[in-house]
């Protein structure tokens, strides 16, 4: 139970116990950590990722047993009740140690933000813990096949039988649901109204019958994201989050806190972009060392450029948090972070790929840092389009953020009645 | 836009007031007609206004507001930017800042005193080729000095010379013997230059700025401020750019429907506005580093000390490239009237484009941006 009359650690004394405990406890970083697919080179199997995703579960339960985990969740749900300012204190003094960054998405966000806003006292309890203890991962069931960046249009339908909830339909685009706990879903419980009104949120275990789960192999051979076939699953009505029809409540939250993974989320344990963004100045760098073009000016500029672009998303990053914190820019403002995040990214791989040339498109077996710039260049307009394309975010940006006119709607009637295209069935 | 503390509103607000009753648009267009855009008077009035004793130590007569002088002072480039103003605001307070950090206690109360009154102007040879030569009592200076901002109305220029000490700075009074002037053309046209010749000139020791030697490490200190700077103006013009233009396309209809209702404009005024916020974001970020750091290191993202020289140069590699480009599109998407004289979008293009370029092009801002990062490499 939360006790009212203990003071708030102070965020100097907080940060200098954290430093003291990190030094003692946290392994140094792992520099093959934290590039999930984007970087998934022809070396990675199924088993290192496994030892990974066991390394996350076990760094994090060490973060829990320090009395860090959930620096901003209240502590009755295992959190440490602090502020966003310890959080960010303590990714500060993160940097140089390995820490459970593959997590971080989906569990922390969106998923826990979701069930501190939305879910009962009971579901809090239940659930919450496990995720701080790295006991449970969670996955998103958001996407469909029959489109991503409609979230509102949701095919896979709940029906409800007394105390349950039988889901049928199919998810696309979950992140390692192959080795996740628990999942967050999305369906239509009600066609006959407008799209957005007749959705609800449940959670789900992953192991649970009539739920499948198949790999999705990227273009550049990563087999890390997946698809959901739901046939008659049964979901109790206890696991609902929210109320029934007000799923799009929830929804609008979860898109939120999905796009903080941009950055500015208070429940994530990170160090931030620079020292994960895939291609940033260091990594061409490093590759310019071992084609030993690192003297050439044109290398420099390169290496200069893909390091500019991620000190620019840094800077946008954290000043766009500040405003949305002190109120001088409309939470639809986080687009322009996601927005900037992607096209750089994409402008990154193209640095390096350049940077490279003949060696980023030929290399010898094993060689992964050659192989990282090939395939990451080939994968990378997936950072355009995961988490919300680009066109979604300057959507939102000119109508949300400008007050641009919206888009003509032509789904605004029933949803029974919304044309599915000639392919639906 | 750069003001966060009680203290910066004020100052901003009295800032605001300044630019608004003296450079509105008419007046600055105005001033690019004239045969002289610097206004002597008004200079005076914004020195009374603190505008060039942010970035000189307290106990060279200066004084910032919040503690970081440079991030006060970006509240100030960046409504010159707004405004397309003229003056030489970016190399006085560069020239400002050298003779504060090294300048004799002869420089403090001769030159330094009257910018900071605002009674004179100093500007910053940053493309300086010359030598001293040890002559007599003195020293000899010969050389030239490429694009030097209101040389024929400053009394000092900052130089570099190669003497057998090294590379070391000066400062030269500009009405000295052997000092000539030839007018440059350029694109912004109420910034203005000159080429400066000088043949012979002869200076005493005592013009010398910081020790002998020292100048190549010093001036890349000056460049650090000068971008901050620059990217203030940038973020400034930028600003001002795409406000005329969200407004052009809610106003401006076609095939009976405004502008702004096409999805591909919608698209456009987004990156747009992406690249401004990502401008102003930098130039903040850049001007706590400089200002509180020691302006070299690594950009590590923390902001918390010697970095600066890493966020001055990335906002320059990026901004220099995206900022004029942003312009130019603003101009495209005014269509016709974008490419006439009467629409005021030129006034911050060609801010913007000299800004972009004038202390080095975007490209060479990445390079030193990449040597940096390379060198991290290697003492890791």
């Amino acid at each position: 139970m939360t006790d009212t009359t203990a003071a708030v650690i102070p965020v100097d004394e907080f940060a200098a116990r954290a430093r003291t405990w990190l030094a003692g406890h946290m392994p140094p970083a792992d520099p093959s950590a934290g590039h999930f697919f984007f970087t998934a080179t022809s070396s990675r199997t199924d088993d290192h990722d496994l030892a990974r995703i066991d390394t996350c579960r076990r760094l994090q339960r060490l973060l829990y047993d320090g009395g860090f985990a959930g620096i901003c969740v209240p502590t009755e749900y295992g959190g440490q009740g602090l502020t966003p300012a310890h959080q960010q204190a303590f990714n500060r003094e993160l940097r140089g140690y390995d820490h459970p960054i593959e997590i971080q998405a989906s569990t922390f966000i969106p998923c826990m933000a979701v069930l501190l806003e939305f879910g009962t006292e009971e579901q809090k309890l239940r659930h919450i813990p496990p995720m701080l203890k790295g006991e449970a991962i969670w996955a998103q069931l958001l996407s469909e096949p029959s489109g991503g960046s409609d979230a509102a249009g949701a095919l896979t339908t709940a029906v409800r039988d007394g105390e349950e909830w039988i889901l049928n339909g199919s998810k696309i685009w979950t992140t390692g649901a192959w080795y996740s706990d628990w999942a967050l879903c999305l369906a239509r419980t009600n066609w006959d109204v407008e799209k957005h009104r007749g959705l609800t949120v449940f959670a789900l275990p992953v192991q649970t019958p009539g739920l499948e789960i198949h790999r999705i192999e990227l273009l550049n051979g990563s087999v890390e994201f997946c698809q959901e076939f739901l046939t008659d699953v049964v979901v109790d009505d206890s696991d609902r989050i929210g109320d029934v029809d007000g799923g799009w409540t929830v929804m609008t939250r979860w898109l939120h806190h999905e796009r903080t993974i941009s950055g500015g989320s208070q429940y994530v344990t990170s160090v931030g972009r620079s020292h994960n963004a895939p291609n940033d100045g260091a990594v061409l760098a490093a590759v310019a060392r071992d084609l030993d073009t690192v003297d050439d000016p044109r290398t420099l500029e390169l290496i200069g450029e893909a390091r500019a672009l991620t000190l620019m998303g840094d800077a946008l990053v954290s000043s766009v948090t500040r405003k949305l914190q002190t109120g001088e820019l409309p939470f639809h403002a986080a687009a322009m972070s996601r927005l900037f995040s992607g096209t750089a990214m994409t402008r990154r791989a193209a640095l390096a790929l350049e940077l490279t040339g003949g060696d980023g498109v030929v290399w010898e077996p094993g060689n992964d840092r050659q192989a990282g710039v090939g395939l990451s260049w080939l994968v990378r307009q997936a950072a355009c389009i995961g988490g919300g394309t680009t066109e979604m975010a300057r959507n939102v940006i000119a109508e949300r953020l400008l007050g641009m006119p919206r888009e003509t709607r032509h789904d605004d009637g029933a949803f029974r009645e919304v044309s599915k295209g000639p392919r639906a069935s | 836009m750069f003001a966060h503390t009680d203290d910066q509103q004020v100052f901003e607000r009295t800032a605001v007031r300044f630019m608004e009753s003296h450079y509105p648009v008419e007046r600055v267009r105005e001033l690019a007609r004239a045969e002289t855009a610097f206004e002597p008077e008004r200079w005076r009035e914004a020195a009374d206004l603190g505008w060039t004793t942010l970035l000189v130590p307290e106990g060279a007569g200066g004084g910032s507001i919040s503690g970081n002088g440079l991030a006060d002072l970006l509240i100030v480039t960046s409504l010159f930017g707004q405004h397309a103003a003229p003056g030489p605001l970016i190399s006085t307070n560069v020239v400002a800042t050298a003779l504060g950090r090294w300048g004799s206690a002869e420089h403090h109360d001769g030159p330094l005193a009257a910018i900071l009154s605002g009674s004179s102007v100093a500007v910053w040879g940053h493309r300086s080729a010359c030598t001293a030569t040890p002559s007599g009592d003195g020293i000899t200076i010969t050389g030239r000095v490429r694009a030097l901002e209101c040389a024929t109305v400053a009394s000092h220029v900052l130089v570099i010379a190669t003497e057998p000490a090294g590379r070391s700075h000066f400062l030269i009074p500009l009405d000295a013997p052997g000092i000539t002037t030839t007018a440059l053309a350029g694109v912004d046209l109420t910034r203005r230059f000159w080429d400066l010749a000088l043949d012979h000139v002869v200076v005493t020791a005592s013009a010398h700025v910081g020790e002998p030697g020292w100048a190549d490490v010093h001036d890349d200190e000056l460049l650090d401020v000068a971008a901050v700077l620059a990217l203030g103006e940038m973020a400034g013009a930028l600003h001002r750019a795409f406000g005329m233009t969200l407004d052009w396309v809610t106003n401006r209809y076609s095939f009976g429907r405004p502008l702004s209702s096409y999805q591909e404009i919608k698209h456009r005024m987004a990156d747009l506005r992406t690249q401004v916020e990502a401008a102003e974001a930098v130039a903040a970020r850049a001007a706590s580093a400089v200002g509180t750091g020691t302006g070299t290191g690594t950009g590590t993202g923390t902001g918390t000390g010697n970095d600066g020289r890493a966020w001055a140069s990335a906002g320059m590699a990026h901004v220099g490239r995206h900022g004029p480009e942003a312009i130019q599109d603003c101009i495209q998407l005014h269509g016709g009237i974008g490419v006439t004289n009467a629409c005021d979008l030129h006034l911050f293009l060609r801010r913007v484009a000299l800004d972009a370029n004038l202390y080095g092009s975007p490209a060479e801002f990445a390079r030193r941006l990449g040597a940096i990062v390379v060198a991290q490499g290697d003492a890791a």
